[in-house]
């Protein structure tokens, strides 16, 4: 799915008063109903272009769930080829969303913290090849980023794994039966990983934008360079890494190829992140689709629907919190 | 900062152009072998009747089959003026692609199921989707136990290894049918698919028919056990029991090679049967005709104790119309399908990890490909 709506937010537009209106009517010419047109056209075909999946995945959706024997949202089970089928999300569900969020907490300071060192600490001639390498991330694909897990990823991963059932074993969440690492934590460092660039350089660009008339005020009232940041530069960007971080976690939620090869999936929700088990929805749906009768798909989609609706969500959260904090984004300044 | 762009952008193309050979070969993971190997000779291909064949004709299925289609084709093909392109897209793909009329003939690892056949009504004018069942596979039990050169099982006990009821090696019940093997306190790691897949659904109806007690499932395509790991494909469970210590998985018997080691079944049989094509041809033997009219569906016998038969095997069915296959590939498919099951094409199948159709099986379906219409 792409997420890319999020970042390019519209700037806020006042309604046009009645005389405005009259003198842009007045001062039509051909070009402007034209690119009038184009736009309004375009904006109008994205809609329908989004109606048209969701009615397509909702009708997909509610011929397999109605044949359904299990409860679509609480059955710890995709069993869609026998009579009758059962299937249910429940597993898909917290899989996605516990990846990812164990993505986010590992990639997004991270990156924060990149972006920071790349524009204010960094030496000027380091600064570009950084910002290259970390271009260059991007564009691995994620089914190499899957090989690079499955084959050195999680073999390493077993000193770390021990190290935490030894020392925080106890909480249950860090308890491991000594299995090979192909579990929800090295897929969410995976996932972290994969992310890292998208975050790194939308905050990279915005903590550039910050004005540099605020950093140097708060130079001239005796502020450190730390200070600066933490009172010019971090509330300046919020919004912004508020947008990347949404941006990476619309990547993490839909990555599919990487999780397909890294994670050992099975149907039960595990409370040690360390244990191999679980699935994500995409993963589920990259593994089955193959083998799946057309029943089978018929369910597949219905489960995407669900990772429609949570992504739609997340956006919508994303454009709610950028929404609240305008009085710093990069247009008022 | 426009030449930083420019070499960005060719450093994007190189990437990309990486990236898809990368992905390209990937796409064959799921291979063994070369498919042919050096067996082609010309004897082979001058016994190819190819009638006026010609053209050419796009194939989907099940990918357990596809070594075994890809060797047929290259002989095939150096006969006779057609093109074959099989995609190994899966079973379900495989049929579906065929009761909607975009694939004249497809493989698949099930037979058809009674709406997959009413579907098939609609595009075989005047017949119906058909059965030709033409490679068999042994499903090979493969483990990596240090110190263990010889393991034989029988079907309770893999059901409760794969069912994590059994999660040690030392467990008594494996000693038992071991007893001259040193087992060592190891913690069991069985691997089973995370996809949906033919392999899983023959092991299942085996685990099924022969040990219902302990593999208390209904079984199909999804593995339905708890517990256990999981990877993608038969090659991802045969890498993962490589290089897991303690693990046991279940592929197709092609993958069990650079060292992996199989299990010989205890079926009842006067000796342990171990996993090789000739065993599994002895136990599809066994299997009866279950197909009306030209369908020739099988029912396996899994339950066999003849002397050398393996019964963990799985049949592939090449699915065609009986009547009123188009006409502009007809020819061409009714050539392919006839040197697939003449003896030189099922030869073949034993070089490549698979096993031949016992002959009485194949007999009926020669009889069957020669009234396609």
């Amino acid at each position: 799915m792409d997420t890319t709506q999020i970042a390019d937010a519209p700037p806020p537009t006042q309604p046009p008063t009645a005389q405005q209106k009259r003198a842009t009517r007045g001062a039509t010419r051909p070009g402007d109903r034209i690119f009038l047109g184009l736009s309004r056209g375009s904006g109008i075909l994205l809609l329908v272009i989004m109606a048209a999946i969701a009615g397509f995945l909702t009708y997909r959706a509610v011929l397999a769930i109605s044949k359904n024997e299990g409860n679509f949202l609480t059955t710890f089970e995709w069993n869609t080829g026998v009579n009758p089928p059962v299937f249910g999300i429940a597993v898909l569900a917290y899989g996605t969303i516990v990846s990812s969020i164990i993505a986010m907490v590992i990639a997004v300071p991270v990156s924060v913290a990149i972006a920071l060192f790349l524009t204010h600490y960094a030496p000027r001639r380091l600064r570009g090849p950084i910002a290259y390498v970390i271009d260059l991330l991007a564009a691995v694909p994620s089914i190499v980023y899957g090989l690079w897990g499955a084959l050195i990823l999680v073999p390493h991963m077993s000193g770390l794994f021990g190290w935490l059932n030894d020392y925080l074993g106890w909480t249950g969440i860090f308890s491991w039966n000594g299995g090979a690492a192909r579990s929800m934590l090295t897929v969410g460092i995976l996932l972290a990983i994969m992310i890292l660039p998208i975050i790194t350089n939308v905050s990279r660009e915005v903590f550039r934008q910050v004005p540099q008339m605020h950093e140097e005020a708060a130079l001239a009232l005796g502020a450190t360079r730390w200070e600066v940041i933490r009172m010019a530069v971090i509330p300046f960007g919020r919004s912004g890494v508020i947008s990347a971080s949404m941006l990476g976690l619309g990547r993490a939620l839909g990555e599919t190829m990487a999780v397909a090869t890294v994670l050992s999936p099975d149907f039960l929700i595990h409370t040690s992140l360390l244990n191999p088990g679980g699935g994500t929805f995409a993963q589920n749906i990259a593994s089955k689709f193959s083998e799946a009768t057309e029943f089978g798909r018929d369910a597949l989609i219905a489960s995407g629907l669900v990772l429609f609706v949570i992504t739609l969500l997340v956006n919508g959260a994303a454009r709610a919190i950028i929404a609240r904090r305008k009085e710093y984004s990069g247009a008022n300044a | 900062m426009k030449l930083q762009r420019m070499n960005r952008r060719a450093l994007a193309l190189g990437a990309l152009a990486v990236s898809g050979a990368l992905a390209l070969t990937a796409c064959g993971s799921d291979e063994t072998g070369t498919p042919g190997g050096g067996s082609s000779n010309a004897a082979a291909s001058s016994n190819i009747k190819c009638d006026d064949a010609s053209g050419q004709v796009l194939a989907d299925g099940s990918s357990a089959q596809k070594n075994a289609v890809d060797a047929w084709v290259k002989q095939f093909s150096a006969a006779c003026k057609v093109e074959i392109n099989y995609k190994a897209g899966g079973s379900g793909a495989g049929v579906t692609a065929f009761t909607q009329g975009q694939v004249p003939w497809a493989g698949s690892d099930s037979a058809l199921k009674p709406d997959e056949v009413a579907a098939s009504k609609k595009i075989c004018s005047g017949g119906q989707g058909i059965d030709l069942p033409m490679v068999g596979g042994p499903i090979a039990v493969g483990y990596n136990v240090p110190g263990v050169d010889k393991l034989v099982l029988d079907s309770a006990t893999i059901a409760k290894i794969f069912d994590s009821k059994i999660t040690n090696w030392n467990d008594p019940a494996i000693a038992k049918l071991n007893p001259d093997a040193k087992l060592p306190n190891l913690k069991i790691q069985a691997f089973h698919r995370s996809d949906e897949s033919g392999t899983t659904d023959n092991f299942t109806k085996y685990l099924i028919a022969t040990a219902k007690k302990d593999f208390p499932y209904e079984g199909g395509k999804a593995w339905q056990a708890k517990g256990g790991q999981s990877a993608p494909q038969s090659s991802g469970v045969a890498a993962q029991v490589k290089q897991t210590a303690g693990a046991i998985g279940y592929f197709e018997l092609s993958y069990a090679k650079d060292g992996i080691k199989t299990v010989a079944i205890d079926t009842g049989a006067a000796e342990p049967v171990e996993a090789n094509v000739e065993n599994a041809t002895k136990a599809i033997a066994d299997a009866k005709v279950v197909g009306t009219g030209k369908d020739l569906a099988l029912e396996l016998n899994y339950a066999t104790k003849a002397d050398g038969a393996y019964p963990m095997v799985l049949v592939t069915y090449e699915i065609v119309c009986d009547k009123g296959n188009k006409a502009e590939t007809l020819p061409a498919v009714k050539a392919f399908l006839r040197y697939a099951a003449s003896e030189d094409g099922q030869k073949i199948l034993a070089e490549n990890d698979y096993a031949p159709m016992p002959d009485d099986i194949i007999a009926k379906v020669r009889t069957t490909v020669e009234s396609l219409s």
